[in-house]
């Protein structure tokens, strides 16, 4: 417990000595609230206040920008110490590799949770003072804060995993931005492609949604569409929300971190430092 | 209490086709500096490696104060110092060292132990502003954390001063003297020769010699240099006494070191003749040819 609460700790101070909590949260705090401003333009003609439009407009943002900022962290975690010769110093230590990688994922992961929780919170705060909100839209912008760290938790866990697999962090940066791009943009790229091949036939109406489901991404954007009336309508997405039951988006969402973090001790169990 | 710090028993390891480790056998005593001597890629490294229990090894046993390499006992008992080492650019001295003391579970002075190494003045500045010498400092005070056992020292002088080499043997000699047995793989032959308490050399992966200096040149038969410069001739010289004829002044003889103070006493009789006397004992620079490499002759 101590070993791992130093890790952590020492994974703080450099998140905020090198400016990334700084620079995360200032990124998250300009989208969040150019997003609000944007996208207030509808609220009358759908009938909902203004956070409900905000809360829809951030979950796409946080979509692409939750798993950034995540792999912008977690890639260096295994290969950084690699590269300056400081791992096996590390693994000659008593800590096992799986207190040294919990203590970097709960130090990242904190990390991450404040950025979210003042990005989000600041807009959804204006958002409210020009707006209104009421009890519903409140839990809206809690569910997708939440649901965002959570995002961020597993893409943490899979550049832990092309950390553990490449052996400088420069291929592991690169790893990264390549799983980035899957995950976010061609998974749903592709799976759009199918769905106009197979015109409505079975692939559209049985098996679609569950692939798409899989994707922590698109998990994470249905659980929000899918909660909430309002951030459906104005997203746009219930068709496909409605397909899938309740659970599904949920338990995909909350099993990735899980096997993220399997595969990345796993892996990074067999290094050779 | 074991009387031996470390145990190395026949370690093979295979990487590939290629034997890394072949029967590789060396023990160091607890308060023993041992040097362990090879050209690149002659698996100082591994060896070192697999004492840590940071690479299976594929035969043999090793034993780390008694326990098994990688168990937490062994590596409490462990201090390791990598070649050409770097931190986390953006932390200081002061916190790597605390975090290295806390994964330790030692309670560490640290100021004190950076001040030991030289760093006192700069605990507080970042590893980024550090030289290569001042990060193998740094490297150097977690190897002091604890009482280790066993220390484990990979290239230790490299990127050093010489001034910084003086003070680096210091706490070698330091760390013996509490009973860390000291194992220090190194290219710098000439300060090793002076400063352990044995020599073994390894030749891609086999340990070729284990001895004390006396023992391997003995065991070597490297012959003693006499250069003897003559007052006038020396062809003279060579005639009387034998040897060679290396210029115009001096006469060159090489013999085993029980013959050399015989031949001291041949030369001491030509007299006038003989102006100056040079002695080379054998040097651990020879040794090392000798023993590294044996097999190409």
């Amino acid at each position: 417990m101590m070993r791992f609460l130093a890790i952590a700790s020492s994974e703080m101070r450099i998140l905020r000595r090198n400016r990334w909590l700084f620079t995360a949260t200032l990124i998250m705090v300009l989208f969040a609230l150019a997003l609000t401003f944007a996208g207030s333009a509808p609220t009358g003609s759908l009938g909902v206040d203004m956070l409900t439009v905000s809360v829809a407009s951030m979950t796409t943002l946080s979509v692409y920008l939750a798993p950034l900022l995540a792999l912008m962290i977690s890639f260096d975690a295994i290969a950084g110490d690699a590269d300056r010769g400081s791992l096996a110093l590390l693994l000659s230590y008593p800590a096992g590799r799986g207190e040294v990688l919990l203590g970097k994922f709960a130090a990242h992961l904190a990390a991450l949770g404040f950025a979210m929780l003042i990005g989000f919170g600041t807009a959804g705060a204006v958002a409210a003072w020009y707006g209104g909100a009421g009890p519903e839209s409140l839990m809206a912008l809690a569910r997708l804060i939440a649901t965002s760290i959570l995002l961020g938790g597993v893409f943490l866990t899979l550049g832990y995993l092309m950390s553990a697999l490449s052996k400088t962090a420069t291929a592991a940066a690169g790893m990264s931005a390549g799983l980035w791009l899957v995950f976010v943009v061609l998974f749903d790229l592709g799976l759009l492609g199918a769905v106009v091949m197979d015109e409505g036939g079975v692939f559209t109406r049985q098996v679609f949604p569950w692939v798409m489901v899989a994707n922590p991404a698109d998990a994470f954007r249905v659980w929000n569409v899918a909660a909430s009336e309002g951030v459906a309508l104005t997203s746009g997405m219930a068709g496909a929300a409605n397909a899938l039951p309740d659970w599904a988006a949920p338990v995909s969402l909350l099993l990735w971190p899980f096997i993220g973090f399997a595969a990345a001790r796993l892996v990074f169990r067999r290094i050779e430092p | 209490m074991t009387d031996k710090a470390l145990e190395i028993s026949s370690v093979s390891k295979d990487r590939g086709k290629v034997r890394v480790l072949d029967d590789v056998t060396l023990t160091v005593q607890p308060g023993e500096r041992v040097a362990l001597l090879g050209h690149n890629g002659a698996g100082k490294s591994t060896l070192i490696k697999s004492v840590l229990g940071l690479t299976p090894i594929h035969g043999g046993a090793i034993r780390v104060a008694g326990a098994k390499p990688g168990s937490g006992k062994a590596r409490t008992a462990t201090a390791y110092l990598p070649e050409a080492v770097s931190f986390h650019p953006a932390l200081t001295g002061r916190e790597q060292l605390t975090l290295f003391a806390r994964l330790s579970g030692e309670k560490a002075d640290v100021p004190g132990l950076l001040a030991r190494v030289g760093l006192g003045e700069a605990m507080d500045r970042r590893i980024g502003a550090y030289s290569k010498g001042m990060r193998q400092r740094l490297g150097l005070a977690q190897v002091l954390l604890g009482h280790p056992k066993v220390a484990l020292l990979d290239e230790p002088t490299s990127g050093l001063d010489p001034i910084s080499r003086q003070d680096l043997y210091a706490i070698i000699d330091e760390l013996a003297a509490q009973g860390t047995a000291v194992l220090i793989a190194s290219h710098a032959l000439t300060e090793v020769e002076a400063r352990t308490d044995r020599i073994a050399i390894m030749r891609k992966g086999v340990l070729v010699a284990d001895d004390t200096l006396e023992g391997l040149s003995a065991r070597a038969g490297l012959k003693t240099k006499l250069r003897i410069r003559a007052t006038q001739n020396a062809d003279a010289v060579a005639a009387e006494i034998g040897g060679t004829r290396i210029n115009g002044a001096s006469v060159e003889i090489l013999c085993g070191p029980d013959q050399k103070m015989a031949e001291l006493r041949r030369i001491t009789q030509l007299g006038e003749a003989v102006a100056d006397v040079e002695i080379t004992p054998p040097r651990l620079e020879d040794l090392y040819r000798h023993y590294a490499q044996e097999a190409g002759q």
